[in-house]
Parts: structure tokens; sequence; C-alpha cells
């Protein structure tokens, strides 16, 4: 068997165990955010916050609750951070810059886990079980909260009221999370990656001498890592490091992992707002477009007709023999259009082409099928926008699942869909025009700009990944990416709860004959259409400066 | 304006107290427990999959060495490996890639000098190595720098020369070398592969014995 069989064989193995898996734990989910039963456990904690989980909060209060989370949140591993040097149980490690702390928390909390830090070097056992870890999980669980709050809004009607968020919050860790990662750690334990505390270990070498590598809690973290779409690695190299992914089935079981819950969701969806075809429609449309960004990459990855990769005859610089280039690219897609951003291997040694379909994947928005959470209210936006298109075209008011798009609806879509390209484009421009901050490219020529236009992507559209030939340990870079994320993340937040709350104030409207029909093939096609040109129109300037002018220079 | 500030002050008391009840039980008891179960039912495996060798541990199966002498197989290249910078009371393996492009000058020279140098140290008296059978990964540094396999074709272009070094008959390592291919897991995934510290280990047993 070839290679480029092998890769495809295991792309459809995926797709299998996806299909599988979305509609048992679709269902699941849309019981654990509709059930009125607390657990008890759940209870203590309610108990502890001091909340009431059955209040109903309108989106302003849910809101609150998210920012005042999120914000103690980078607090608390700032604070973390900085005091790492006096906190036992850090291998004796020193505490971690203002800059670069602000940046590390930020990263976490905002889901994005971009990181200008050498993992293994640099954070001891403390700061990355009780602070990074952590993240990982009630990160996710706001992304899904605020995925659930907008279904809510379609659901709903008259009452204006999305739900609890501090109950949504505690279900999303208690009863899909955690339950989740820790299956999935016990399984990737199983097959080499290691789980312990028992800090730097120094190992005789074949040839003599020794060598030291940090121990750790890694399996508990790698699992929530994929899991929670967050991508943060334990060790530098992330997911290529043997310690995170020892063998090509751990690799694929973990682009299962991350990949699972954002495209059970539109599972969820479709059960709660009562229409599971309506589902079916948004899972065509992120399965479109994912099949179609991995068919590209293993196309330019396997064909790899560039400099150095030609001279080696194969794109293997920077990917590791036990996935090679087949199961290197699936990765590779799948973490660029999810928002996860851990990496198998290295994005800025692909192909120029390659490299530019990781930047055009975090560029749709990352709704393909996105993050967790954020993946399905970055893509019900994106179907209001194509409603809305649609309704353009033929003269009527646009509705979508009964709800009328009308003038409030569409500024916030709209708002949502400007918020991260200006901040992709501004800052990237920012950083190519003042003098210094072009010094921290690795590479000459379009490529370097690609780094540059990578790390803003990343940072905004809380992806995590790098060109990581940048050295984005400068203050310029660990602030705007910081800013890039917190903005990246919250103000579509706020978006998508003000669209939420109008949602579910109307009164549905019956539908028509007239009634675009958003369950069919047809409306998946518009819908993949509108995405494709939106992203198209707003990026292709900048993209034609790197990617573009890099694959085909070649 | 006063009342404002009580009720943001009550929000962020109830974050805190959410934040820190979650991670008890995400950052304190997730992660304890799991290493309970790992260190109890996977030791090695949670432990690092550390491989001894005459009673003495020569490393992990799962970590790439360098500094093999050409007596022995010959890893990946790992032009991408950091050096330890902060915290330098250690000194910790940091993994990591070259991060260059492929029309990065510096890329395409050291790829030239790569291939011109596995086919110079591989070619033996009665064996010439063609530059076209020098795989990638051979010339290529991995993700990590702590790649643990070279593909078989890398393997079996060693072969030769590895033999006339140990003066062991050529069939004898070729046997060695298939032994020690590991074939696509159930036949589709990931790529065929030669772990290296367990192929040199296996060498060294046979030309002691030999």
């Amino acid at each position: 068997m070839g290679p480029v069989l092998a890769g495809v064989l295991q792309l459809v193995a995926l797709i299998a165990a996806l299909a599988l898996a979305h509609v048992p734990l679709g269902t699941y989910m849309a019981k654990v955010y509709s059930s009125d039963r607390h657990w008890r456990v759940e209870r203590w904690i309610y108990r502890g916050i001091g909340a009431d989980p059955d209040t109903e909060m309108r989106w302003p209060a849910y809101l609150r609750g998210l920012l005042a989370f999120s914000f103690v949140g980078v607090l608390f591993l700032y604070l973390l951070q900085r005091l790492q040097g006096v906190l036992p149980g850090s291998l004796g490690f020193s505490s971690i810059e203002p800059a670069q702390a602000f940046n590390t928390a930020v990263s976490f909390v905002t889901n994005t886990n971009w990181q200008s830090y050498y993992g293994e070097q640099a954070m001891g056992h403390v700061v990355q079980t009780g602070g990074l870890a952590v993240q990982n999980f009630v990160s996710a669980a706001v992304g899904m909260a605020v995925a659930v709050a907008l279904v809510r809004g379609f659901a709903r009607s008259r009452s204006g009221e999305l739900g609890n968020f501090w109950s949504d919050l505690v279900r999303g860790v208690t009863r899909i999370l955690l339950p989740g990662a820790a299956i999935a750690a016990v399984v990737l334990v199983a097959c080499g990656v290691i789980q312990n505390f028992s800090g730097i270990h120094e190992v005789g070498q074949f040839m003599g001498g020794s060598q030291q590598w940090n121990g750790g809690a890694v399996a508990s973290q790698e699992a929530i890592k994929e899991l929670g779409t967050n991508g943060g690695g334990y060790f530098n190299a992330n997911s290529a490091h043997p310690f995170e992914n020892p063998t090509p089935f751990t690799n694929l079981f973990e682009i299962f992992l991350l990949l699972v819950i954002p495209f059970s969701l539109t599972r969820t969806f479709g059960v709660m707002v009562g229409s599971v075809r309506q589902g079916y429609a948004i899972l065509a449309t992120m399965a479109t477009l994912w099949v179609g960004f991995v068919a590209l990459m293993m196309w330019t990855e396997f064909a790899h007709h560039e400099g150095a990769l030609q001279i080696a005859g194969g794109a293997m610089e920077g990917k590791e023999v036990r996935f090679g280039v087949g199961s290197s690219s699936i990765f590779a897609v799948s973490t660029t259009l999810t928002s996860t951003g851990a990496v198998d291997s290295f994005h800025s040694s692909f192909t120029g082409l390659g490299g530019g379909i990781t930047l055009l994947g975090m560029m749709l928005g990352e709704i393909a099928p996105g993050g967790t959470g954020s993946g399905l209210y970055g893509m019900l936006v994106m179907a209001v926008i194509a409603v809305f298109i649609a309704g353009l075209m033929v003269g009527r008011t646009p509705e979508y699942l009964g709800k009328k798009i009308g003038t409030r609806e569409i500024k916030l879509a709209a708002c949502y869909l400007l918020i991260t390209p200006a901040l992709v484009l501004v800052f990237t421009a920012a950083s190519m025009a003042l003098p210094t901050p072009p010094h921290s490219m690795l590479n000459p020529g379009a490529h370097g700009f690609s780094e540059v236009l990578y790390a803003f992507t990343s940072a905004s559209n809380n992806n995590g990944s790098a060109f990581a030939g940048l050295n984005a340990n400068t203050d310029w870079y660990n602030t705007t990416t910081g800013l890039a994320m917190l903005l990246g993340r919250f103000l579509p937040m706020v978006f998508v709860l003000a669209l939420a709350g109008s949602l579910a104030e109307q009164t549905p409207v019956p539908a028509t004959a007239g009634t675009l029909r958003t369950e069919k093939p047809l409306f998946t096609g518009l819908l993949v259409g509108a995405i494709l040109i939106i992203t198209g129109l707003t990026y292709f300037p900048a993209l034609a400066l790197g990617p573009l002018a890099e694959g085909l220079a070649a | 304006m006063n009342n404002s500030v009580t009720h943001t002050a009550r929000l962020l008391g109830a974050a805190l107290r959410a934040l820190l009840l979650l991670t008890l039980v995400t950052g304190v008891i997730y992660p304890l427990a799991l290493t309970g179960i790992a260190q109890g039912l996977f030791h090695d495996q949670a432990n690092g999959s550390q491989i001894t060798a005459d009673g003495k541990v020569v490393g992990s199966s799962l970590i790439g060495q360098q500094g093999y002498s050409l007596d022995y197989f010959q890893p990946r290249p790992a032009n991408g490996l950091g050096t330890n910078s902060v915290n330098t009371q250690y000194k910790l393996l940091l993994s990591g890639a070259t991060n260059l492009s492929a029309d990065n000058e510096k890329l395409i020279k050291s790829v030239e000098a790569a291939k011109a140098r596995v086919v110079r140290e591989n070619s033996t008296a009665d064996y010439k190595v063609r530059p076209s059978q020098v795989p990638a990964d051979a010339v290529t540094s991995s993700a990590s720098g702590l790649d643990p396999d070279i593909s078989p074709q890398y393997a079996e272009l060693q072969v030769h020369r590895v033999a006339e070094r140990n003066g062991l008959p050529v069939a004898t390592v070729e046997k060695l070398v298939e032994d020690h291919t590991q074939g696509r897991t159930l036949g589709f995934m990931g790529e065929p592969r030669v772990n290296v510290l367990e192929l040199n280990i296996a060498l060294r047993e046979l030309a002691a014995r030999s």
C-alpha cells in the first residue's frame, strides 16, 4: 500500500468514527443542557459559588457571569505564573516575566493556547496542572455554554431567557469534558503518553552520558487539550513530541478527540431546535469544508514541488516518521479548522500552499467544525448571513428556524463577522510597518510575512498554532497577540449573546411556501459558498502577499 | 453607583469561587486520580517507556537520541532542538523543529549537505549509494527533534556500512533490520518505521555475541 492510499484510508476511518460517535454524543449533550436535574456534586459546587442554577438569565446577565468568570481566570493564571518561583511543586523553575505571563494567561483563558514559552523548561507541575490544564477544561465549557445559549435563542420564544451561565459552565465540565477526558487519558497512557509527578528524569543514553527530560501529568492534560480544542502542548513540540503522541494510533485518536465535540454539537443543535435535519445541514457544511481542505492539503504535501522538499524527495521537514505525510496533513487541517492549534508537524515547513491552507482554515473563522462551542456559534452566525443574502436575492424578509432576521439581528451578525479580520489585518499591518517587529521573522521573503500574518490570524481566531519560526516572546508580540486573543474571543461572544437574546424575544413566524428550506442541500451549498466568498474577499490580498506568492513561485 | 459596585464585587466573588472549585475538580482531583490509575496499570508507559540494556537504562524507546557513532544506525537530523535557556540549573532536552521554509536557502543547503553525507558515509568498498536512494527522512529534521524512528529505506541504506564496521555478514544485519521494522498499525495507520535505539541495542548484542 502506498502512503497516499494509507492517508486516504486514515481519513475514511476518521470519518467513520465521527459518524458513529456524533449521534449518541450530540443527543447526550442536548440532554445535559436541557435536563432540570442536578447531580449531587454539582449541587455542592453551586452552593460553593452561591448561585441558583435554576434562575433563568437574559443575555446581559449571562454575559456578565461569563466575563466575570473569564476575568478572574486571567488574573488567577497570571498570578500563578508570576508566583511560580515560590510555589512548591514547581521544580525550582523561576517565575514567568510579566509580558509573557499576561500573554499566556489570556491565551489559555480564551481557549487559544498560543505559547510564547518553551513548555518543558518554563512551566512546572503546579502551573501546568493546576493552572493551564484547568483553563483547558473551563474555557472549552465557556465556549459550549455560549453555543448552547445561542441555540436556546433559536429554540425559545417571547422570553429572552437563555439559561443559566453557572449551570451550563459546571455541567459542561462535569458531564461532558471531565468524563471524556478521563477515558481518553487512560487510552493515551496505555499507548505511551507519560503521567507522573516525578519531576526531572535523568536517564542514561546508549552511547554513554545522560539526558534530562521533564516528567509531568501529560496524559491528563493531552486528553483535554484535544477534547476541548485548546491545543497548548505540555512540551514545545506539542503533539509531535513522542511523550504526547507516541504512535500512529494515538495520532488518529487525538485528531478524533479534537473533532468529536464540534461535529457532535450540530446534533445537539438539531435536537434542541426540534429538527435534527437542520443539524444535518450544518454538519454537511462543516464536513464539506473539512474534507475539501484535507484533500487539498494531501495533494500539495504529497506533490512537494518546492526547494528543499523537492531536493529531499518528500515533505518530511518538520514531520515525524511514524505519522508520515498523510496523517500529518489530516492533523494540520483539523487543528486549524477547529480552534485547537495543537500540531503533530510544523506548519512553517509545509509547502507554500500547504501553509496557506492552514492559514485559510483559520481565516474561515474556525467553523468547520470549529472549536468546542465556538465552531457552532460561528457557523450559525454564518448561516444567518447566508439566509440574509438569499433573502436579498428574492426580496423577502429573511428568516431562519422561524425567527426573523431583521435589522438588529443582521447588524449583530455583521459586527461579529468584522471583528476578527479587523484584528488580524490591523495588527499584521502595524507589525510590518513598525521598525522592530519584523526582526522576529526567521525566514526571509514571503514566508517571513506569512509568519506574522499567521501569528495574528491564529491569535485573533483563538487557534494557537504558529509558523513557529517567529520569535514571539518579545514585548510587542506578547502584548499585541494577547490583545488580539482577548478581543477576538470576547467581542464576538458579546454579539452572539446579544443576537441570542434578540432571537429569544421573538414570536416565531410560521413557515410558508416562500420560506427558504434551511435543512436542504441547496442551503448547505449556499452556506459553503457564502463562507468561501466572504473569507476570500476579506483575506485574498494578504494571502497573495504570503503563502500564494511562496507557493506559486515554486 | 454604590449599588453597581457591590453587585460587581459579588459577581466577581462568585466567579472566583467557581474557578477555585473547578480547579479543585479538574486541576487536583482529576490529574491525581489519573496518575494513580496510570502508575497502577501502566507503570512503564506512565514513566517514559524506559529501556534497559545490560542492566542499565539507556534511554526511552520513544525518545530519539543523537550522537551514535558510525558503527551504529544513524537517526534523523535534529537541527531544531533547543538549548536550555531559562532555569539553566537543568540541562533539559528541548523538543523543537527548524521551522525553516522550503524556499529558505539555509534549509536547501542543509538538505543538500545531509544528502551528500548520507551518500558518503554509507558507501563502502563494494556498495555505492546513489543520491536517488536517499529517503526524505534521512535528510530532514523531524517535528520534535526527538523522532525515535527512521524509515525502513533509510535503515536499509545503512546496512552495508553497519555490517562492515561490525564485522557482520550483510544478510545478518539485513535480517536484523527486517525484524525491527514495524509496519503500519492495522495495515493503514501511520507509516512503516524502524526504532533506532531498539535496533542499535539489538545490533550491539549481536556484535558482542559473534
